[in-house]
């Protein structure tokens, strides 16, 4: 019975019950669920250029929580509403996890298996590619390139991936190669 | 900056209540209005006739750092004697050519400098100021200096009050706030964002900061220059590493089919004789033996010959126009909204109809993704699903979280951020996908001896891990494979390859520096030792100019890297970004070449003189000194000349892309801006499917002042269309004094605020934006003027089957002053310039 805290309270006189009177043995017993990661794994947020500092804590294969990092001479520890939000952003159920397919003229989404999908992919930029070549302009100037293809990437990308993708549309001949940047 | 960069003005925060004054320019009072000093509303798309009014107030009052000027800017340059200015043509510079719409730009050369040299140059005059054609006593009347004088005489506060609606007492208080914080004990800083990019002459807004803060001594010195605010976690990075039509990693140009025919001859027009870019071949052998490996020989040109080549401005909204008109087949958007994000939505929609497929990597499925099934013209009855042919495949993205990599973010850092768990499903980081997808086009090519298909074959393919990619940017001796130290170790003979040389040095000894994460309470206040800044781990660019002629910091107060006659190097807080042994009185002998011609006082080392510029003798399509231009559509004439737009400007006169009159259209009377919120993401795609945000910020709205709302009946919290040539949304209206008409000539002009974050999609829903913008751009960089246009509102929402109405009376001619007749475009594309990209 004394560890109810109003008991507790009661028996001290403790009007504003704000300190440990008000604590039950749950509550002494509370703690961050950040406690529980077994690993803490630095990263950036995802959102605007400022590039704060995130600490991702892990637990068994899945992400507790995502907080500031205290370290970063950036954001000494702060995140701001978008930042704070990327708990919910890499967790949240609205993430689509497989790939959907919508044929010509079709009126709904189909699921289909990845490597398909990729393969499905790389024969059409061959199609596209190989019927739409040129070779040089009128006057002779090589060209070596298709117009028949284009892509725009947005710019929350890593290096590395807008690395490859340069360089592998470079080698197909794909020019019309653009990005958020120019926005 | 409060809004959409919190965690970065912070700081600023901090420097205020160390005494900093904090002056706000924007045309609504927002979350940064209410904690800086000094508010300034303006009239969005007249920034340059506020700027250049400070230019004219330095100069008029003598209170440019006549030491820095005189010393590290081209003030003292002599420009040719074929040069003519905005005065003598009432807006338009010497050197307009009616016909192709484009100025002879060797007519804005230094005097001496051989006009067919400097033609194709990159960066500017291929050659050094030579002392015999400068006047360190600006007194020449052909000198920058002299130029510049008379070039902004006429932007004067009253000019100010007429143009921008800013009083002149309010235009005094933030020139005099400015010069007095500038000079040897203090320096100022610039911030900007896509509010001064976003329009026909955004590079030229850039430009007038430039000036500002040159004349000032306000660049190369800490608590100065000029900050671009970016607004994506590796923006900065995107174009260093470009995803751009025109560039290649570390700006190095795409090679131009008229042009660069060999490798030979693209090294002789891109190569600076002067300047660091002289080393500029170095990093073009890298490049292509990091792309081909071992197939790239001196014998075979570096297999130059694999790549393709560029002929014409294949940008963003050319890109759009083409497939609109049928031309493309095939579409990759990785991470991009464009049917929200993108201008002028319905023509975004439309491209994405004549596509025969189109891949759309997300996270979540956004409006570009299900344009096929959920659009305004669906809505509308006008389309039917069934009827669009578009074959759409929907890849699911895997989050930062879910994979290695670097982003670089808008101080130039590349910060790592590490893998902390496995990606769901069948969700894929673009790197795998695109390793997958080369692995797959390289099978499919792999039997084939048609020449075209040798560079798919020969490009090295082999990546394991993001860190094995990072490896390939920092580039690596091509004998062992041993990770370089920076990019002085690259070099011209084949014997290293580089992916990206400003990020050479990122991977060096085989250490993933973007992934250093030390205390930034045990380090230097410059923090060198938090992940890694390019160019050699530089934090602040051009810091030379942090020391006077002599190598002596300016003052003890603003001490950052200074000259140690002892160690016979330069040495300070930061690594010093100029040639670490040469002695300030280094002076380039005659006959000296590339790197060789940065004389001692010279710390702007990618520039072929070494100096920063005033006058822009090269490298810009609409001119070498800013001038104010009203926007595309404005509300007013351009009080200053005769022209009224950018004359250089883009257009895209179509259709599907109409414009209105060039000022005072009567259906189209108030000025639009656009913006972003704290609480959502650009086009939404990481933020309007969240719920903790979507709460915070549900739903459409535009900001109108009491003043307007009363002209419209607009009730705050009720409903209100607005529309243009291009389109209509409705949205919420909110009535605030955040927004207040502006006083310009005599009368009142209203302006609206719209964000641009919502669409049909996600939690929280509304009209987008975007689909009251048109395609129109700066002809510099290809970007959009979306954040100053006119429209037109009403109480009440949209009807849902209401068209945009009368579109064949939009048809008409802009009536526009002479001198820009019908300028249908300049996006004839330049084929010496190299566009860069700054968004």
């Amino acid at each position: 019975m004394s560890i109810w805290p109003v008991v507790k309270q009661i028996q001290k006189s403790d009007v504003n019950a704000f300190g440990k009177n008000a604590f039950s043995s749950r509550t002494e017993g509370l703690q961050p669920r950040t406690r529980q990661a077994d690993k803490v794994v630095g990263s950036i947020c995802p959102y605007c250029a400022v590039g704060c500092g995130q600490l991702v804590y892990v637990k068994e294969g899945k992400i507790l929580d995502i907080e500031g990092d205290p370290a970063s001479p950036i954001s000494a520890g702060c995140l701001c509403p978008k930042g704070a939000a990327t708990f919910q952003l890499v967790t949240g159920s609205h993430r689509v996890k497989k790939v959907l397919y919508r044929r010509p003229h079709g009126k709904a989404w189909e699921e289909i298996p990845l490597d398909q999908a990729i393969e499905m992919v790389a024969q059409r930029v061959k199609k596209a590619r190989d019927e739409n070549w040129q070779d040089a302009d009128k006057e002779g100037n090589a060209l070596r390139r298709t117009m028949a293809i284009a892509h725009l990437g947005g710019a929350t990308l890593d290096n590395e991936e807008n690395y490859l993708i340069k360089k592998l549309f470079t080698g197909l001949g794909v020019v019309q190669v653009e990005n958020q940047a120019r926005i | 900056m409060a809004e959409c960069h919190p965690v970065g003005f912070r700081w600023v925060m901090k420097a205020k209540e160390r005494g900093a004054t904090i002056i706000h320019v924007d045309p609504r009072f927002t979350r940064t209005s209410a904690v800086a000093d000094i508010h300034v509303p303006i009239r969005a798309g007249s920034d340059i006739a506020f700027l250049g009014a400070i230019i004219n107030y330095i100069l008029t009052n003598d209170r440019y750092f006549k030491e820095y000027v005189v010393n590290y800017t081209n003030a003292p340059a002599i420009i040719s004697e074929k040069y003519a200015d905005t005065e003598d043509f009432d807006g338009l510079f010497g050197g307009w050519d009616e016909e192709t719409k484009q100025y002879d730009r060797t007519m804005w050369l230094y005097e001496g400098v051989d006009a067919d040299a400097a033609a194709g140059k990159k960066s500017g005059p291929r050659q050094p100021i030579r002392p015999e054609h400068t006047d360190p006593t600006l007194q020449h009347p052909r000198c920058v200096f002299q130029i510049l004088k008379r070039h902004f005489a006429r932007y004067t506060p009253e000019m100010v009050e007429n143009i921008c609606g800013i009083k002149p007492e309010l235009f005094h208080k933030v020139a005099e706030t400015l010069c007095k914080n500038s000079g040897r004990e203090r320096t100022s800083a610039f911030c900007y964002a896509v509010g001064w990019t976003q329009h026909t002459v955004g590079v030229q807004y850039i430009r007038s900061a430039a000036i500002i803060q040159l004349l000032l001594g306000n660049m190369g010195r800490p608590g100065g220059g000029i900050m671009a605010l970016r607004g994506h976690a590796s923006i900065q990075g995107s174009t260093d590493i470009p995803t751009l039509y025109n560039l290649l990693p570390g700006y190095l140009p795409m090679p131009k089919a008229k042009q660069d025919k060999d490798f030979d001859s693209y090294i002789r027009f891109n190569e600076s004789p002067s300047g660091w870019w002289g080393e500029f071949k170095k990093y073009a052998v890298s490049l292509l033996k990091a792309y081909y490996g071992d197939a790239a020989t001196q014998e075979n040109g570096w297999c130059f010959d694999r790549m393709p080549t560029i002929d014409g401005d294949h940008s963003h909204m050319n890109t759009v126009a083409s497939m609109a008109d049928g031309n493309i087949k095939g579409y990759f958007v990785m991470g991009e909204n464009p049917t929200v994000g993108s201008m002028n939505a319905s023509l975004q929609r439309k491209g994405l109809r004549e596509l025969e497929w189109l891949v759309v990597r997300d996270l979540n499925l956004i409006e570009t993704a299900e344009f096929w099934r959920d659009s305004p013209e669906i809505d509308r009855g006008e389309l039917k699903s069934e009827d669009i042919a578009t074959e759409v495949f929907f890849f699911p993205a895997a989050a930062h979280t879910e994979k290695d990599g670097s982003f670089t973010n808008t101080q130039r850092l590349l910060q790592w951020h590490h893998q902390a768990i496995e990606p769901p499903g069948d969700c894929q980081s673009e790197l795998d996908f695109m390793y997958q997808l080369g692995l797959r086009l390289k099978e499919l090519y792999r039997d084939s001896t048609l020449p075209r298909d040798r560079a798919i074959q020969d490009i090295t393919w082999d990546y394991p891990s993001a860190e094995s990619v990072l490896k390939e940017i920092n580039g690596f001796t091509a004998a062992d494979g041993k990770p370089v130290e920076g990019f002085t170790s690259l070099k011209d003979d084949g014997s290293t390859a580089c992916g990206c040389w400003i990020y050479s040095g990122s991977y060096r000894d085989g250490i993933n520096m973007t992934a250093r994460r030390k205390l930034g309470s045990e380090q230097n206040w410059v923090a060198p030792e938090w992940a890694w800044a390019w160019p050699h781990n530089r934090r602040m660019l051009y810091n030379r100019a942090s020391a006077d002629p002599e190598g002596k910091p300016w003052s003890e107060r603003k001490k950052y890297v200074w000259w140690d006659e002892e160690q016979k190097k330069w040495v300070g807080h930061d690594i010093p970004d100029f040639i670490v042994d040469r002695p300030p009185s280094y002076r380039p002998p005659r006959e000296a070449r590339g790197k060789e011609t940065i004389s001692g006082v010279d710390p702007f080392v990618m520039q072929a003189d070494g100096k920063g510029w005033l006058f822009a003798a090269a490298g810009l399509q609409d001119g070498p000194l800013p001038t104010h231009y009203e926007p595309e559509e404005s509300v007013a004439r351009n009080l200053l000349y005769d022209q009224q737009c950018n004359p250089t400007r883009m257009e895209w006169r179509r259709k599907d892309n109409l414009y209105h009159r060039a000022y005072s259209d009567p259906r189209f009377p108030y000025v639009v801006t656009t913006y972003r919120l704290t609480e959502h993401h650009t086009a939404g795609g990481m933020s309007r499917w969240l719920s903790w945000l979507s709460e915070l910020q549900p739903e459409m709205f535009c900001e109108v002042s009491p003043e307007l709302a009363a002209k419209h009946e607009l009730k705050n919290g009720g409903w209100a269309t607005i529309w243009t040539a291009r389109g209509e949304i409705e949205a919420r209206v909110l009535v605030t004094n955040r927004l207040r008409p502006l006083r310009i000539q005599g009368g009142d002009i209203h302006q609206i605020g719209l964000p641009y974050h919502w669409a049909s999609r996600g939690l929280v829903r509304g009209d987008s934006a975007n689909e009251l913008i048109g395609f129109v751009g700066d002809p510099n960089v290809s970007i959009q003027e979306s954040k100053a246009f006119t429209a037109m509102i009403a109480a009440g929402r949209r009807g849902k089957r209401r068209e945009v109405k009368a579109l064949d009376e939009m048809a008409w001619e802009r009536d526009l002053p002479p001198a820009e007749g019908d300028h249908v475009s300049s996006h004839n594309f330049k084929a010496e310039e190299s566009k860069e990209s700054n968004a």
